[in-house]
């Protein structure tokens, strides 16, 4: 899912550079510009790559985990029983893929459970999987 | 002013809210002076500039005048027939609260689902011998409920009333009798509050005009014009707090905790064990040679109704605003009876990790608390049952790995403070990560079962 939106944001970043380096150095200005684009593009491919690797999410008898980052690792336990409630969205983009991102929250504003770029029907059962997994697990504040 | 909450002359006293059934059902109107209460500042601040434009006695101020008093009429008929059309009534165990002239709105209050019902009275009530009355509900939405304004001897009537029927006693039950415990002195709090961080922000500035009035004279009025704003905000958030903490006296009843404070606007509220998140102790460095401390609880509902005050939603409730250790540690196990005191210290390598922090970094738990210490200059000490744990996470950030260090958070359902367990071996990390969730749910069945 990352890696589209980073293509959507390279090709016009690519004709720009393309179009400023034609205007001051000519054919030459504009291959510089086309190198230069493609090299960022390539090292924010890698680093999405590698953020997108990192994130991962496991469905416990009584929590779910969820982990991400490559610099700053972390790794959240949020029990069924706290969960308030379930987001699923999709952008167009993510739409356009048939991805969706879950969202879980709970009366703690820090909770932070995002699982992003699941494909849509797996994003499905998991709303519904822990949406009665909450139920069943509920308790008060 | 009177002590409030007391059970003794409510019961015989005002026989008319609660006494007859038909009474009760009847739909009951607000206090008729209270919209001259609601639009008292705005109202004070027009006519002074109103009085002030007549007697200047100039030709074309007309016009101001008009808008002047154009104004003060509109906001009083605004406020009128907001009274008008405002109306309550205490039904089976339902509060209602009827408003609004164009957009009706109807709210209801059960009683079962209250938690506390504080009394509030701003300045300008006081002159009138008014009161609020606040809701808290227990639901999760934490929207409260008030009553603005009712006449003392009524609020206090309706505090009994809806307290009764929330734990299904009789209705002419009186309140659960309560003990003070203690009073801060004024003196005390004065000084806690000049050597606090923002009090010695506003000496400084202070001195700092003294001393340029002294060496130049000529730059003080552009200093001052071009200062007004954040020195009027600083000078408004210090006295607000004293506002709000003046002398606060604490007593404990068997539903919770009760504070009764304030200078110009006086409070009364109950915070019940049962609701608090965390409690959190804290120990400037200007307050140590004396040995104060201050002692703060977090409560659930963190979205409240933004026309509450201020300060009240962005700050943590202290319940005791300044005082010794000891009385400290008195309320602390009160609240939180069983602490466990922190005692297991980061590994050393934590030092190039948090080179201030590390003295005071420690942490500990028991099977139903979890408490962290942690502080530059400043020194926290956060307690957190385990029970009210909404989630857990492990972060690692880069230089903790290097150092094979990580941190855990505790998070919960309270505004701002959370359990910190800074810099752990990462071994130790990874075993609490694993440990930790299980732990809070025994907790919370532990709760649950009673």
């Amino acid at each position: 899912m990352r890696k589209v939106q980073l293509a959507a944001a390279a090709v016009p970043a690519l004709v720009i550079a393309v179009a400023v380096g034609a205007a001051t150095g000519g054919v030459l200005g504009a291959a510089g510009g086309f190198v230069v684009v493609t090299a960022a593009a390539g090292v924010a491919y890698l680093f999405l790559s590698r953020r997108l690797g990192a994130w991962g999410y496991a469905e416990r008898d009584d929590d779910l985990l969820v982990r991400r980052g490559v610099m700053f690792q972390r790794l959240s336990v949020i029990p069924y029983g706290r969960m308030q409630y379930i987001d699923v969205t999709a952008g167009p983009v993510e739409r356009s893929f048939g991805l969706a991102t879950v969202r879980m929250y709970t009366a703690a504003a820090a909770s932070d459970a995002r699982i992003p770029g699941l494909p849509a029907e797996e994003a499905a059962r998991l709303r519904d999987n822990l949406a009665s997994l909450g139920e069943a697990h509920a308790a008060g504040l | 002013m009177s002590i409030l909450g007391t059970s003794g002359p409510n019961g015989p006293a005002t026989p008319d809210p609660s006494g007859n059934a038909p009474a009760e059902v009847r739909w009951r109107r607000l206090h008729p002076l209270s919209p001259v209460v609601r639009t008292g500042r705005a109202l004070a601040v027009l006519v002074v500039l109103a009085a002030t434009d007549l007697s200047s006695h100039h030709g074309a101020s007309n016009t101001t005048l008009l808008v002047e008093a154009g104004l003060i009429g509109l906001l009083l008929v605004g406020s009128v027939v907001a009274w008008l059309v405002t109306r309550w009534r205490i039904e089976e165990g339902v509060l209602r609260i009827e408003s609004g002239l164009i957009r009706r709105t109807s709210r209801r209050f059960p009683a079962e689902q209250l938690q506390a019902v504080d009394t509030v009275r701003p300045a300008t009530a006081r002159i009138f011998g008014l009161a609020e009355v606040r809701l808290r509900m227990a639901a999760s939405t934490g929207s409260s409920g008030r009553l603005s304004y009712l006449s003392d001897a009524d609020a206090e009537a309706v505090r009994a009333r809806l307290l009764a029927l929330a734990h299904g006693v009789a209705d002419h039950t009186p309140a659960p009798p309560e003990r003070v415990l203690f009073t801060i002195g004024s003196g005390r709090l004065v000084a806690s509050i000049l050597l606090s961080g923002l009090g010695l922000i506003l000496e400084l500035v202070i001195i700092g005009l003294i001393v340029l009035t002294a060496v130049e004279p000529a730059a003080l009025g552009a200093t001052i014009s071009g200062g007004a704003t954040a020195f009027l905000g600083l000078g408004t958030t210090v006295f607000r707090r004293l506002n709000s903490e003046y002398e606060m006296t604490v007593a404990e009843a068997s539903d919770g905790i009760r504070l009764r404070s304030g200078l110009l606007q006086t409070t009364s509220e109950t915070i019940p064990r049962g609701r608090v998140q965390a409690v959190r102790l804290v120990e400037p460095l200007m307050w140590r040679p004396f040995g104060w401390c201050r002692l703060e609880v977090d409560v659930a509902g963190k979205q409240r109704s933004s026309r509450e005050n201020k300060s009240e939603s962005a700050n943590l409730r202290a319940v005791l605003p300044v005082g010794s250790r000891d009385q400290a540690e008195w309320l602390l196990h009160w609240i939180l009876p069983g602490v466990p005191r922190p005692g297991l210290d980061p590994p050393s390598r934590a030092r190039w990790k948090s080179p201030l922090r590390y003295r005071h970094l420690s942490w500990g738990r028991n099977q139903t608390y979890a408490v962290t210490t942690s502080g530059r200059i400043r020194l926290t000490t956060d307690w957190v049952p385990l029970a009210k744990v909404q989630s857990i996470r492990r972060v690692e950030g880069p230089v903790q790995r290097l150092l094979h260090l990580a941190t855990i958070h505790l998070d919960t359902a309270g505004r701002n403070v959370h359990a910190l367990a800074r810099d752990r071996d990462r071994q130790e990390s990874a075993e609490l990560i694993a440990e930790l969730p299980v732990a809070c749910q025994l907790a919370r069945q532990a709760l649950r079962t009673g």
